[in-house]
């Protein structure tokens, strides 16, 4: 007779540990080929699309008609790296070491043009109106050189955000509000003490108040130190559905002081007068420009700003343009992860072998998340440096970034192409339809961004809007420029300027997929397979 | 005939195909209104193009249309019905016409429901916020030849995605690449030629973009300023339709299924 012996697997009967649900996950991952292909042409399109944005996008001013054109040259850079714009009038004497300048500022008015640009060199403020700029600005100011770009701190009255204590481009901080006159006059005084300027103001140059202090490192033992005043160009954006168009042009400050007093080693020379300016800013030419002295009442003229540049296009950003190439990529990848499944009957088995559902979405997402972040780390560290060398090839200047910047973009690039994965692993799930869940996703993401970047099909608000509460509000992390209230500029997602902060933005998609992913798992739970 | 009317059962039968048509029409109205209601505008102060505002959901409602139109293709793939289909249809050139036929009749028709209540909306809410032909915009009616020309053209530029979303999934077959494809041609081009700084490439880029040039048909104002004229753009987007389409006859023909 014979004898039957069932079939035992050498297999050792154990609970189904997480770490082999991660390990079928990614077996399926890896062996279907169509999705390996897919992840190469994610990262290929990334690059790609990076490297066929900087190689056809030119930069180039020409002097003269018939001059070679030069490649666009790049602003100064500021103490703390960035980019900055640096120009304006200057009256200035060598402070050598510790000491201070007191100043009464009794009214600051302002020219502008309404149709943009000035009349002709040499009568350049010939048909402007008067009117000052929000930040206009004129007041003391102590800097390291007279080069553009040096270490400065500066007290000033502005055209309408009161009294401000500046320093190095970046700080700003508010001091006494309201307008300069001669009924009621502004007092402002700058003190040196080593590396450390300290400002104050008054109303009535008998009570003082302290607005900041301001560490300039290595500010040289004799700094310039003077009277200043700067007007920032005139600019009108206005935005309609036909696109936008911007009107503007350079503008003029000029600003009456009196009550100079200086404390310290001053020589007893006269006043120089200066216009600090380089060859492309926005600003007068030279002979707008000036300073009168009478009798201890001086009366400044300047054009110009003293501030960080931020029109200047966010480089990084744009090389990045073949991300959403790779995203579209990476989610249908996404939601072919779990509808496949569904369409060859895979999941019931799936299901079989474990029957915890929510975990094995645990598993599909964290390996779906791991190596579509990896593709995308690679992806963007590779098109970044890519970019930038085509673009500078082309003439473009680069501006310089932190490490902490270009880390957050990266990663962040990487982070989003990897939570959109997951995203559409969760409404695949939720659909169990690939073509819906793949519009629904993409859709969510990339047309809200299309419609907020692109400038003429929505009103502003509505943009601002999109990319606040829709995914796409996670395009944040590409942005590598600031935004500077001190700053007049039309701050918009079409300018490369986020509502929300790079992280915040991120959440926003995180917080969707989270929202999905519970819903699928909740439904995973209770439906047939 | 007979292959239309087969098609025709077929897509009335699908349990999707009546609700994603109705989320088509009933997207577009709602994001047009919106896009309408949300106009702010100094007293005609601002130089704005009401049709094309008040067609703003198309730019939704196109991607609805593509899942219908993939779906159609790449359903009967996934399923295996595509063999039958072909068995009972050998000339296989036929199939693809019928699925056209009926994919783009059920659009226009979707399409006109969706354009008429976008426009009719627009109207409403637009007269509300003041940009009205008393102000100096051009008049929301049907009646204006401009306009006329934008609402019939979105309609044709729905059915034109349809196609081009047909031809691409006779192409790629599986659904999910599919709708991939047509979502990356449609969305990539504006996003390109927005970073893309040289003037001749940006220009290129706008006239080649089969959604960026056929939706120069919605344009009513400021013609001059678009590298092509309206019926042009459209012409873009009809040549990617027909592109494709052709492709994936070919493939059809020469490819066992």
């Amino acid at each position: 007779m014979n004898v039957m012996t069932p079939y035992h697997s050498e297999l050792r009967v154990r609970r189904d540990g997480f770490t082999q649900l991660l390990r079928a996950e990614w077996t399926k991952f890896r062996t279907v080929r169509g999705w390996l292909i897919g992840m190469a042409v994610a990262m290929l399109l990334i690059v790609g699309l990076g490297a066929l944005t900087g190689a056809n996008s030119e930069c180039g001013i020409q002097l003269g008609p018939n001059s070679p054109s030069l490649a666009c040259p790049a602003p100064p850079t500021g103490p703390g790296g960035e980019w900055v714009t640096d120009s304006f009038y200057f009256v200035r004497q060598p402070l050598a070491g510790n000491g201070s300048i007191t100043v009464r500022v009794t009214s600051l008015t302002g020219l502008y043009s309404t149709s943009g640009g000035f009349a002709s060199d040499q009568n350049p403020t010939a048909g402007m109106t008067p009117g000052v700029q929000p930040w206009s600005k004129a007041g003391i100011i102590v800097k390291a050189s007279t080069r553009r770009g040096t270490a400065y701190a500066a007290m000033m009255v502005t055209g309408s955000h009161g009294v401000r204590m500046q320093w190095n481009f970046t700080h700003d901080v508010a001091g006494l509000t309201g307008k300069a006159s001669a009924a009621s006059p502004r007092w402002l005084r700058l003190t040196r003490s080593g590396d450390t300027i300290t400002g104050y103001d008054s109303a009535d140059g008998a009570h003082w108040t302290r607005v900041g202090v301001a560490t300039l490192v290595g500010l040289p033992s004799t700094a310039q130190a003077g009277l200043f005043a700067a007007s920032p160009g005139y600019s009108v954006t206005s935005r309609s559905f036909g696109g936008s168009s911007s009107m503007g042009g350079p503008t003029l400050a000029t600003a009456a002081f009196d009550q100079v007093g200086r404390q310290g080693t001053w020589p007893a020379s006269r006043w120089t007068g200066e216009a600090i300016q380089g060859a492309f800013d926005k600003a007068l030419p030279v002979s707008a420009q000036g300073f009168t002295q009478t009798a201890g009442r001086f009366t400044v003229s300047g054009s110009g700003d003293i501030a960080p540049a931020t029109d200047s296009i966010d480089v990084i950003r744009h090389t990045l343009a073949g991300t959403f190439a790779g995203l579209i990529a990476v989610v249908v990848i996404g939601v072919m992860f779990v509808t496949a499944e569904y369409r060859r009957g895979m999941i019931r088995t799936t299901f079989t072998a474990s029957p915890r559902r929510g975990r094995v979405l645990a598993a599909k997402a964290i390996v779906l998340a791991a190596v579509t972040f990896a593709v995308g780390l690679v992806a963007t560290a590779v098109t970044i440096p890519l970019g930038e060398h085509l673009l500078h090839g082309n003439g473009n200047p680069i501006p310089p970034v932190t490490a902490l910047t270009w880390l957050q973009v990266v990663a962040g690039t990487a982070a989003l192409l990897a939570v959109s994965a997951v995203l559409g692993l969760a409404v695949g799930t939720l659909l169990r339809r690939s073509a819906g869940a793949i519009t629904a996703v993409i859709v969510a993401i990339v047309l809200p961004y299309l419609l907020a970047v692109t400038p003429g099909i929505l009103p502003a608000g509505v943009e601002q809007w999109l990319v606040r509460v829709t995914p796409a509000a996670a395009f944040a992390v590409q942005q590598s420029i600031q935004h500077y209230p001190q700053v007049t500029q039309d701050y918009t997602p079409g300018n490369g300027y986020f509502p929300l902060a790079p992280w915040a933005g991120f959440a926003v998609l995180c917080a969707w997929a989270a929202l999905a992913l519970t819903f699928a798992v909740f439904l995973l739970r209770r439906r047939d397979v | 005939m007979t292959a239309v009317h087969a098609e025709w059962t077929k897509l009335r039968t699908l349990p999707g195909t009546g609700w994603l048509l109705l989320a088509a029409a009933a997207l577009t109205a709602a994001v047009s209104a919106i896009a309408a209601n949300s106009v702010s505008c100094p007293a005609g102060g601002c130089q704005l193009d009401p049709a094309k505002v008040s067609l703003t959901g198309i730019y939704l409602g196109q991607a609805v249309v593509a899942i219908v139109a993939v779906t159609v293709i790449s359903g009967e793939y996934s399923t295996g019905m595509i063999r039958l289909t072909l068995a009972a249809t050998p000339r296989r050139w036929r199939v693809l016409a019928a699925k056209a036929a009926v994919v783009s009749a059920v659009t226009l028709a979707t399409g006109a429901v969706a354009v008429l209540a976008s426009v009719l909306a627009g109207g409403l809410l637009l007269g509300r916020h003041g940009i009205t032909a008393a102000h100096g915009y051009e008049a929301l009616s049907l009646g204006n030849g401009p306009v006329l020309r934008a609402a019939a053209g979105s309609v044709l530029y729905l059915a034109l995605i349809a196609l081009f979303s047909v031809g691409v999934a006779a192409v790629v077959r599986d659904s999910a690449v599919a709708i991939g494809v047509v979502l990356a041609l449609l969305f990539l081009f504006p996003i390109l030629s927005s970073v893309i700084t040289s003037p001749g490439w940006h220009r290129h880029l706008e006239q080649l973009s089969p959604m960026t040039a056929g939706l120069y048909i919605q344009a009513t104002t400021n013609l001059r300023s678009l590298p092509l004229t309206p019926w042009q753009g459209l012409g873009v987007l009809a040549a990617w339709a027909a592109g494709a389409m052709l492709a994936g006859a070919l493939l059809l023909r020469f490819r066992d299924a």
